[in-house]
């Protein structure tokens, strides 16, 4: 059960390899990466701020919440900030449980909060300028199947 | 009473501060904001349109009723975009 925050990347195998590592109780493991796209191919970077006081606990709460509600072995969140180049890592989120459906719902579960209540805020930096990307009605909206 | 005041993403950029300590009477998150936007065009300029500014008392979200009580540091930001 950890919560990472941090500027650098990180490498998904690796991470998920901790996670198992020693433990034959687990027969189920999922894993999300988040990656910065590029459809239309004018986006220099993304550019990720958060609110640092507040980030690690906002976080470790929806880690919590999805823990109090699936049985899980394991669980992991990283989420990056500062500027990240098209292709580069996000974040991730990986659950481990004894059965897949668990480690589904809960990695989906934590996607949906991380999406909304975690306090990072995008800004990209294309061609044209610089925007900051507007939250979406459907990311509130998802909240509510929980 | 004095409250530490912080600012994220668009709403930093229009009140053009990160953050600054502010002296209020202010009962409320709300009472708070008409103070600051009564105060400078800047501060008019990033809460015009409150349904898209969140705010956060000691790190916790709240409602703009809530009652700013023994708060230390309150801040606000748009709707988050993490993930």
């Amino acid at each position: 059960m950890s919560v990472r925050v941090q500027e650098t990347d990180f490498n998904v195998g690796e991470e998920l390899a901790k996670l198992t590592s020693d433990r034959v109780d687990i027969g189920a493991l999922v894993s999300f990466t988040g990656l910065v796209r590029d459809v239309t191919g004018d986006l220099e970077a993304l550019e990720l701020e958060h609110y640092p006081a507040m980030t690690q606990s906002a976080l470790e709460k929806i880690e919590a919440e999805a823990i109090a509600r699936w049985d899980l072995d394991a669980s992991l969140i990283i989420h990056r900030y500062g500027r990240l180049e098209p292709g580069q890592q996000i974040m991730m989120v990986a659950t481990a449980s004894k059965h897949r459906k668990a480690a589904f719902e809960s990695a989906d579960f934590l996607m949906d909060f991380l999406k909304s209540r975690a306090p990072f805020w995008k800004k990209e930096h294309g061609l044209e300028g610089a925007e900051w990307v507007d939250a979406k009605e459907a990311d509130e909206d998802a909240l509510k199947r929980w | 009473m004095k409250i530490q005041v912080v600012y994220f993403a668009w709403v930093r950029e229009r009140i053009g501060v990160p953050k600054e300590t502010v002296e209020t009477e202010a009962l409320t998150v709300a009472d708070l904001v008409a103070e600051l936007v009564a105060r400078e065009e800047r501060y008019a300029a990033a809460f015009v349109d409150m349904s898209v500014v969140r705010v956060a008392l000691d790190q916790a979200l709240v409602a703009l009723d809530t009652p700013l009580g023994e708060t230390r540091e309150i801040a606000f930001f748009p709707p988050m975009t993490g993930g």
